[in-house]
């Protein structure tokens, strides 16, 4: 009589071992594809590419202007999301600056006031010199740069990700 | 009909189970301040319901998610009030579950043997702040936008792994078509799941460990005796929960879905200002309200302190929370008893009432489009100073500094500055700047300092 109990007991729990080690498994295997497929974008990035962003007469020296570029990595459905703005200093006659538009303190866009030449942002109060450089608020260091070159007479930057400070 | 009845009771366990769960006894003196957690319960019945409606027509992507609001909000027919319940809905929720548990930590009702319902609570909290973050991105306008690339750099502080939480929260390289939709399942599919498994546990360790009795001073709670204390009351002088205390609970969920409904009808939904677009830069990215003091206190902080702040503030919020029946689970739980369990709901209400002002004023912000300098000031003017004044206008200057009552107020009033200022320190101010405000030495030329000194002096 008790070694039946025993026994009973021993195979009870090994049911359950094995009905909760089935569980785990079974989950286990379910989370790779999900997880894989979840954490895509950021497993498989696109490659940064070179986008024009108009013939090198259309900046005026001591300018600094808005021109929006197409993200590489751009889905059928972004819409207008599918481009991101920067902002272009002329600063000599084949020396261009390119700045990113994200506050280098949170990230919100920040407005070149031509007046003023000055970058304001509108969220925190951070303000820099026409060079990028922090002129007042919490930014913790200069707005952040593309990449750029000349080819064939036009303006080319590298696109770059999100900048992250 | 009885017999009916009967069948159907019979197979669905409504009198062995269900009704003694409905009816169990609680305190007699239970009393109005017990209502805000079956208030936020009903709020977010209320969201689920208005959100699967919304859901029929709102479409997830960059391009049509803008469109398909509008068409919500000014075709559907009544969709301007379901889309206002949604809105003030989450405002509702936000204000009762932060009520509900200033409640139970002034009663103390989180002591033992309650301390898991607490903690249960804490993680519905926080879920419910990460719905009312969700949802305001699915406006899909400029604030929602820049609220995820805020989001995102804020992440970004993060040792080590920041860029890696910064890229998963916006789904890659940039802002973009794979951002919305995941913020979209998030918001209707994986928060909601989780809330629902914690709201049911919630609501079953209320039946298990019975609701809290009204705290009297002196009363201590000792975890050797309480449960047979509670348990002698419960048997004593317990009521049926419905509909003996229920009836509380009725008339504010009837009072606060007045209030809602009174909002969605007669002010509406929030206006949807601009559609999500990274190339128009003329924007004022805000957060709806419940954030606004967190975003406040993000543009106060000193430089130094901020990447500590914006990374261990959450961090430390969430243990704190957590650590509350852990740092005391026994003793008084009269609020009468318990000066610091007052002082410490007071000093936050007044903080973050404080930091919502100063974020709806945001003094820190520079006006972008300032108006021009009214005629009063400018008219008397002559010669150099009236030169002065066109540069003080052209320079940005009013973006931070105010004349007559008109400008920025990042930087000082300026209506009287020549009385406070001589000429060379203007001039001194000016061309080095300090205390925030950037150096104008190589951005104006010589003439224009002296103009601008002119016309500053003789602001009286």
């Amino acid at each position: 009589m008790n070694r039946s109990m025993d026994r009973r007991q021993a195979i009870r729990s090994l049911l359950n071992i094995f009905c909760i080690g089935m569980g785990a498994l079974a989950a286990a295997v379910v989370s790779v594809p999900i997880l894989a497929y979840l954490f895509s974008p950021l497993i498989r990035p696109t490659a940064p590419a070179w986008r024009t962003l108009g013939s090198l007469d259309t900046f005026k020296q001591g300018n600094t202007v808005e021109v929006s570029i197409q993200d590489p990595s751009a889905l059928a459905w972004a819409g207008q999301t599918a481009k991101t703005a920067v902002w272009v200093r002329r600063t000599g006659e084949r020396d261009f600056v390119v700045f990113a538009i994200t506050c280098t303190h949170l990230g919100c866009p920040v407005n070149w006031e031509a007046g003023a030449q000055l970058f304001l942002c509108p969220c925190h109060g951070g303000v820099y010199y026409a060079d990028g450089t922090v002129a007042g608020g919490p930014p913790p260091r200069p707005l952040f740069r593309y990449e750029t070159r000349i080819t064939n007479g036009n303006l080319e930057i590298k696109t770059r990700k999100l900048p992250i400070g | 009909m009885k017999r009916a009845w009967h069948w159907i009771d019979q197979r669905l366990g409504w009198t062995k189970y269900i009704r003694k769960v409905v009816e169990h006894p609680v305190p007699p003196n239970v009393n109005w301040w017990y209502v805000f957690g079956s208030a936020t319960l009903v709020a977010f019945i209320v969201q689920i319901v208005t959100g699967v409606a919304l859901a029929f027509t709102y479409v997830p992507a960059p391009n049509s998610a803008f469109d398909s609001l509008q068409f919500i909000t000014h075709h559907a027919i009544l969709g301007s009030v379901v889309r206002g319940i949604h809105y003030w809905g989450a405002s509702a929720m936000v204000i009762l579950i932060t009520i509900h548990m200033i409640r139970v930590f002034m009663m103390g009702s989180y002591k033992y043997p309650r301390e898991m319902n607490w903690l249960v609570g804490v993680g519905l909290f926080f879920l419910t702040l990460g719905m009312a973050f969700t949802g305001q991105l699915l406006r899909w306008d400029q604030d929602a936008y820049w609220a995820i690339v805020v989001g995102a750099e804020q992440a970004g502080r993060v040792p080590v792994v920041g860029g890696f939480l910064a890229h998963t929260l916006v789904a890659g390289n940039t802002v973009g078509g794979a951002t919305l939709t995941r913020f979209y399942a998030t918001h209707v599919f994986l928060l909601p799941a989780l809330m629902f498994l914690l709201i049911g546990t919630h609501l079953y360790l209320v039946v298990v460990h019975g609701i809290s009795e009204p705290p009297e001073p002196g009363h201590l709670v000792d975890p050797e005796t309480y449960v047979e204390e509670y348990e002698e009351l419960i048997e004593k002088k317990g009521i049926p929960f419905w509909p003996d205390a229920a009836w509380r609970d009725v008339v504010v969920a009837v009072a606060i879905g007045t209030i809602v409904l009174g909002l969605a009808i007669f002010v509406g939904p929030k206006e949807l200002a601009q559609p999500a677009d990274p190339t128009i830069l003329k924007v004022y990215p805000r957060p709806d309200w419940y954030f606004l003091w967190y975003f406040a206190l993000l543009a106060l902080l000193p430089r130094w302190s901020e990447s500590w702040f914006i990374v261990g503030a959450p961090v430390l919020g969430i243990i704190a929370l957590i650590a509350v029946p852990f740092i005391s689970n026994r003793g008084e739980r009269s609020p009468s008893r318990r000066p610091w369990a007052i002082a410490i709901v007071a000093i936050s209400i007044l903080a973050v009432a404080v930091l919502v002002r100063e974020g709806e004023i945001a003094s820190w912000s520079p006006k972008l489009s300032p108006s021009p300098l009214p005629a009063t000031v400018t008219q008397p003017l002559q010669g150099s100073a009236l030169a002065g004044s066109a540069v003080f206008q052209n320079s940005g200057c009013l973006s931070c500094h105010t004349i007559a009552g008109d400008g920025g107020d990042r930087g000082p009033d300026l209506t009287h500055i020549g009385s406070n200022l001589t000429a060379s320190q203007l001039t001194t101010r000016i061309l080095n700047g300090g205390h925030n405000m950037p150096a104008f030495g190589t951005i104006l030329n010589p003439d224009e300092v002296t103009q601008l000194v002119d016309f500053l002096t003789q602001m009286k």
